[in-house]
């Protein structure tokens, strides 16, 4: 009786390690800025011609990285 | 929140080195010091690759990880870049990159070694944007002009692209399902597919799904008479 009950537990036992196996933990890395001793730097958005316009500056950005696309630019 | 990477098609390099040119011209890079480079696989074999590697701007950067000084940072856009007044030029992360992208500017024949220089995505560094003291240092900064970097954009097959990687990978995507193959390597699936409507980032108009496996390629062996 003992056999089988320490046979059951050890199956359980396996059965759980090998689950916890099939987890998949998250593959994003949350960036944290380390201990940066240098000189501060300002934001590519933050002078002219932008101005602090950060929308502007991304639609800028966006536009130029689609016009890579020889398909798009061929389709219009 | 743009994540700015370099995504190279092996498949369209053409071993041309504009890339290299477009960087050296662009940034007034000195002799000995290579931002940017193309290296290329089974050179001379049929079916030879090339790609054009620099700095991949990690997002777990082992470069920042090692540097004793703590000299690295990280832009709100992903692009990793350094303070050359902070750098002790002592080559920590010259061995950490797994890419060869930190470069040392060689004075003299025993190779002494100055400060780091490596691509920085054309984001300048750590001076008043598009200043004297930022170019000499660190090179131009397209990137506060709106540009992309000029490697990029002066890719004559588009091999080379840059820019958000959300955008690059779509415009990858876009491309392989064009030509019909490239979608059967290992990881396309993970890397490539196309990304739920509340990830962010994907523009429609640019979504395909990734293609089939090819026909297994036939030999091109042998030259035509």
């Amino acid at each position: 009786m003992t056999t089988r009950i320490a046979l059951l537990a050890a199956a359980a036992t396996l059965l759980a390690l090998g689950v916890a196996g099939c987890g998949e933990r998250p593959q994003v890395i949350n960036y944290k800025q380390g201990k940066y001793q240098g000189k501060a730097d300002t934001p590519a958005f933050a002078n002219a011609p932008f101005n602090g316009n950060k929308q502007q500056w991304e639609h800028e950005i966006d536009d130029r990285a689609h016009y890579q696309n020889e398909y798009v630019r061929l389709r219009d | 929140m743009a994540r700015m990477k370099f995504l190279c098609d092996a498949e369209r390099c053409i071993e041309c080195n504009s890339c290299v040119t477009a960087c050296k011209q662009e940034h007034d890079i000195p002799w000995g010091v290579n931002r940017r480079r193309v290296v290329t696989l089974n050179d001379g074999v049929p079916g030879e690759r090339s790609i054009s590697v620099a700095c991949m701007h990690c997002s777990d950067a082992p470069c920042m990880a090692v540097c004793p000084v703590d000299c690295f940072y990280k832009t709100e856009e992903g692009v990793v870049l350094h303070d050359k007044d902070l750098c002790i030029g002592c080559g920590y992360c010259f061995y950490a990159c797994p890419f060869g992208a930190p470069q040392f500017p060689q004075t003299g024949a025993f190779g002494v070694r100055g400060k780091m220089d490596k691509c920085t995505f054309c984001a300048g560094g750590p001076e008043p944007d598009r200043s004297q003291a930022e170019f000499a240092k660190y090179g131009r900064n397209r990137l506060a002009e709106g540009k992309l970097p000029a490697c990029a954009e002066m890719c004559s097959t588009k091999a080379l692209l840059g820019g958000d990687g959300e955008v690059i990978a779509n415009i990858y995507r876009d491309r392989v399902t064009h030509r019909g193959k490239g979608g059967e390597v290992w990881g396309w699936a993970t890397a490539y597919k196309v990304p739920s409507a509340s990830g962010g980032g994907a523009q429609p108009g640019n979504q395909a799904p990734a293609p089939a496996a090819p026909e297994p390629a036939k030999p091109t062996g042998g030259t035509k008479s």
